[in-house]
């Protein structure tokens, strides 16, 4: 590890001890390599599988073919489909929570009575399991028949809707939409209570009424924290996975079928490892665009 | 009634309103673990009813509830140990002798969150496969402790620092090596901050709804996995299913309520506190 | 005994060179006082004493033994910090104990240190208290108590008095004094007070910008600085300074030009100096008088009563403002006009370079050790 210029290089140059760095780095070795196994040994070898042909059933007939596979990807509909379908679902996801968060901690940033509990009721659906929450949607609330959603249609007269077999992406999205609205609104909850009193004193004092304080002192100041909330969300909504695995397994054909779940239904329903890791590789290339912006906003906000 | 109290009670109003709608479904489910199976799936659903426990009973009497229960347990709390024993020692280092490199290994701990699973889930489960670690426990701890690894190290770096340097360095004035400084000042010193980041990591690692469903089975799985399971339930099952996951949840429930600033810490990386 | 000895040190922080090659000694039972401007590495120094930094170049000497990498905790030292540092989550007992229970000390023995610290200190009533529910001196206090009950070879002290309210600070100065006093106890103290530094040390070290710019008694100091910059940081309020030339150069005086044609003789030694070059007068406020007869005359802009003395703000005929000290009784209002006169025994040469001129004169006082030290260099 090197730290740059070498000041004994330089004329007349005042010699500097180095010894303390040296003494820590024994502390920092298990997770900095750990982490370090954990992020290239998996890669390397997804990367490694995508050019082969190798399928886990039939283990024996292994080889090299190039970019085979990827070809066989992107030539895929079902890939079209699943990017579309990933694109859709945390689009969908993200507006509305994004939209009813801020709404929401604006909302909750007033005093009520009973605030407290509220909130907690509020946030609630964040702890629960993914699998449990899609049960939950999908056996209680939107079951065709003995659902709650079918019962409150039919007694206002209408149609009842078999969300999971007419709809299944919009219901995929509605059940993560509700796990993550408490998200994102304890996240600009806690940014709009963090915005200095004076400063809507100050604006009442110039007579701003609620909507241009909404819009001229709140928005504002709520950027960063929406950006942070859009990017950590699009990180783990990239990889929604649960919901769909309990519910319609990306059904009907590939209805509901994202990204993730095309990627694993190749790995562990058709074992086909060369496939799978092919379309590995593109979901981390994908994930890694979002990262990268991700990683340049953090680096300007962290102290260290 | 004043301008004020009215709009106080406004607020009210439309707070509990959402409050309650969002958490309706939640409340539904508990609900219907309390009715038999056959009022849990009847038309129209009712609110009103005799309570049982027939359900929860049922569901303890299937041993297996609670093997999923305890691997669940044994999980979350062992990878988040596991975590912390290697996360202190590392942020130790980097938040009292923090080098120009620091802020760049910090950085790059954190970007290994954002690989997404699927993207390594074949050599893993091939790996995994091999090695026999398929449906075993320890192998899923693994897995776990290093996927909140980078988290439980930013947290702890975070409220590492908020601890005064001085206060360690009149420890070594007083005759403190290493070992005194992190045992007799800064653990006692930084004990919130480790509870709310283990908080935060047995509830990621309970909630975890990826490898647990791809790498176990009915030996190693936890209540994640066991759930999941009744994804075809036979409609007599609902009632019992709901008794299930309420336990499932319940736990988690009560330490989101307890741990609800340092999620916003730990899930936004500090950008938000 | 406990001496230090710092030899040629040197200290950066990455490129910047914070020290550059500082060289004294300390004698045992001497109280040092390291001052200078925020930034001069006054601490920085005082850590590299303690072992909190580490050396760059150059060595650390305490009592003869070589400390450059002896760690902090192995030194023999004992710190009082700026801001206490205690232990939050310890009783004032338990933050004083620590060492000693690091040390493996038995608890009777730990009790009875811990004890006497507190009589010394007045903290007895204090010994159960969290330092959460201490006031700032009783802090103060503990921090220092902490530091006693070590018995170091050698106390270091970093800006103690600066977080406290004034009335708080002069008490603890005479603590401090009667303190090193009772301990006969080698002190090293670092502030950027020159008033503490001048009725606390024995010997003080005078910094700017990494380097020593003079080191003596503080009478040493007062009476003979070596240049400006030590003519200016000693003495408050500060001495006044004055742009002007040689008219004459004698052999035990130069005469310098004032403006309105007066002229002042000080009893320098000439040395390189011819008339015409360019020095610097300097004259301490309480070292000017009002003087009917003087020609150089000015107004007087502010009047600043502390009731027991007075300083007066004089603009002279030529712009320069000159501060002098005068008796609380005097009715001197703003606005009149009066005389400037020099006490010149007591006046200040410095050349071009802004070095001090050798006074022709030793000031008695400034040879006195402040303290009779028994046993050590004597007086």
């Amino acid at each position: 590890m090197t730290t740059g210029a070498s000041t004994l290089s330089a004329p007349g140059a005042v010699p500097v001890v180095r010894r303390a760095r040296d003494k820590t780095f024994a502390l920092k070795l298990p997770s900095i390599g750990l982490l370090l196994v954990w992020s290239i040994v998996p890669l390397v070898m997804t990367l490694w599988y995508s050019l082969q042909r190798y399928n886990l059933l039939s283990p024996g007939e292994r080889g090299f073919v190039g970019f085979d596979n990827y070809t066989f990807l992107l030539t895929d509909p079902g890939l079209a489909t699943a990017i579309w379908n990933t694109l859709l679902l945390v689009g969908s996801v993200l507006v509305v929570t994004i939209a009813a968060g801020t709404l929401l901690a604006v909302l909750f940033d007033q005093e009520f009575f009973g605030r407290g509990v509220a909130r907690v009721l509020l946030i609630a659906p964040f702890f629960v399991m993914p699998t449990v929450s899609a049960l939950i949607w999908k056996n209680l609330l939107m079951h065709p028949v003995n659902g709650l959603f079918a019962f409150l249609l039919k007694s206002v007269g209408l149609q009842t809707i078999d969300w999971f077999a007419d709809l299944p992406l919009t219901a995929i999205a509605i059940i993560v939409a509700w796990q993550w609205l408490p998200f994102a609104t304890l996240i600009l909850l806690t940014a709009i209570q963090a915005l200095d009193p004076e400063r809507k004193e100050a604006a009442r004092m110039d007579g701003a009424g609620p909507i241009s304080m909404f819009v001229f002192i709140i928005l504002p100041h709520l950027g960063r924290a929406i950006s942070v909330v859009i990017m950590i969300e699009l990180l783990f909504l990239l990889s929604i996975f649960a919901e769909i695995f309990v519910t319609t397994s990306g059904g009907p054909g590939n209805a509901s079928t994202n990204l993730p779940f095309l990627i694993y239904r190749y790995a562990l329903l058709d074992f086909d490892v060369g496939g799978a890791s092919a379309g590995g590789v593109l979901a981390i290339v994908l994930a890694n665009i979002v990262a990268i912006f991700l990683m340049r906003f953090l680096s300007r906000t962290i102290e260290a | 009634m004043n301008r004020a109290l009215t709009r106080k009670w406004i607020w009210t109003v439309l707070a509990w309103g959402v409050a309650l709608l969002v958490f309706f479904p939640i409340f539904w489910m508990v609900l219907t673990s309390f009715k038999t199976e056959i009022e849990a799936v009847s038309t129209p659903p009712r609110l009103f009813f005799q309570p049982t426990l027939e359900n929860y009973v049922a569901v303890q009497q299937r041993a297996n509830y609670f093997s999923y229960a305890w691997n669940s347990l044994y999980l979350s709390f062992g990878s988040t140990i596991v975590a912390l024993v290697i996360a202190v020692p590392a942020t130790y280092a980097m938040a009292f002798f923090p080098t120009r490199r620091t802020k760049d290994t910090l950085l790059w701990m954190l970007s290994t969150k954002f690989m997404p699973p699927v993207g390594v889930l074949v050599p893993i489960y091939i790996i995994f496969r091999d090695l026999h670690l398929l449906d075993v426990r320890e192998g899923l701890l693994i897995v776990y402790a290093l996927i909140n690894l980078p988290i439980v190290v930013w947290m702890l770096f975070s409220f590492f620092k908020e601890v005064p340097r001085e206060i360690l360095e009149a420890g070594r004035m007083d005759g403190a090596v290493a070992r005194d400084e992190l045992f007799h000042l800064l653990l006692p010193l930084a004990l919130p901050g480790i509870a709310s980041t283990s908080l935060l990591a047995i509830i990621l690692s309970w909630n975890e709804a990826f490898w647990s469903l791809n790498l176990t089975a009915s030996q190693a799985g936890p209540l994640t996995f066991f759930i999941a399971s009744f994804s075809s339930p036979e409609g007599l099952f609902w009632a019992k299913l709901s008794a299930a996951s309420t336990m499932a949840i319940a736990p988690i429930l009560v330490f989101g309520w307890m741990s609800q600033r340092q999620l916003v810490r730990g899930l936004t990386f500090g950008a938000v506190k | 005994m406990a001496t230090v000895k710092i030899e040629n040190v040197r200290k950066s922080f990455g490129q910047v060179e914070i020290i550059k090659g500082v060289s004294l000694g300390i004698e045992d039972r001497e109280f040092v006082v390291f001052v200078g401007p925020s930034g001069c590495g006054k601490s920085t120094l005082l850590r590299l004493i303690a072992g909190l930094e580490e050396i760059s170049s150059g060595d650390v000497f305490i009592d003869g033994e070589r400390m450059n990498d002896v760690p902090a905790a192995k030194r023999g030292l004992a710190m009082v910090f700026q801001s206490y540092a205690l232990y939050p989550h310890m009783t004032v007992a338990d933050n004083m104990a620590f060492s000693l229970r690091l040390a493996r000390v038995p608890k009777t023995e730990r009790d009875r240190k811990v004890h006497e610290a507190a009589r010394i200190l007045q903290l007895e009533p204090l010994l159960a208290r969290k330092p959460k529910e201490l006031s700032g001196g009783q802090r103060q206090r503990v921090a220092i108590g902490r530091a006693i009950v070590r018995n170091p070879k050698v106390f270091l002290f970093d800006e103690p008095l600066s977080n406290l309210d004034a009335a708080l600070r002069v008490q603890m100065r005479v603590e401090l004094t009667r303190l090193h006093d009772d301990l006969k106890a080698t002190m090293i103290y670092v502030t950027h007070d020159q008033v503490e530094a001048m009725t606390l040390a024995d010997k003080i070290v005078v910094l700017q910008a990494g380097g020593i710019e003079q080191l003596g008694s503080p009478l040493e100091l007062f009476h003979h600085p070596r240049n400006l910059f030590v003519a200016g940081f000693i003495g408050s309020p500060k001495m006044n300074f004055l742009r002007t030339t040689v008219t004459a150069v004698g052999s035990s005086a130069v005469s310098v030009a004032l403006p309105a044609g007066a002229s002042v003789e000080v009893p320098v030694e000439g040395g390189s100096l011819r008339p015409g070059s360019a020095v610097t007068l300097g004259v301490r406020p309480e070292h000017l008088l009002t003087s009917e007869s003087s020609k150089l005359r000015g107004e007087v802009l502010v009047v600043e009563r502390l009731g027991g003395t007075t300083y007066v703000h004089v603009r002279i005929e030529g712009g320069e403002m000159f501060v002098l000290q005068v008796d609380g009784e005097n009715p001197i209002r703003m606005h009149d006009l009066v005389g400037l006169g020099f006490a010149t025994e007591h006046c200040h040469l410095f050349d071009e370079a802004g070095l001090a001129l050798q006074r022709s004169l030793r000031h008695p006082m400034a040879d006195q050790k402040t303290r009779d030290r028994r046993g050590a260099t004597g007086a």
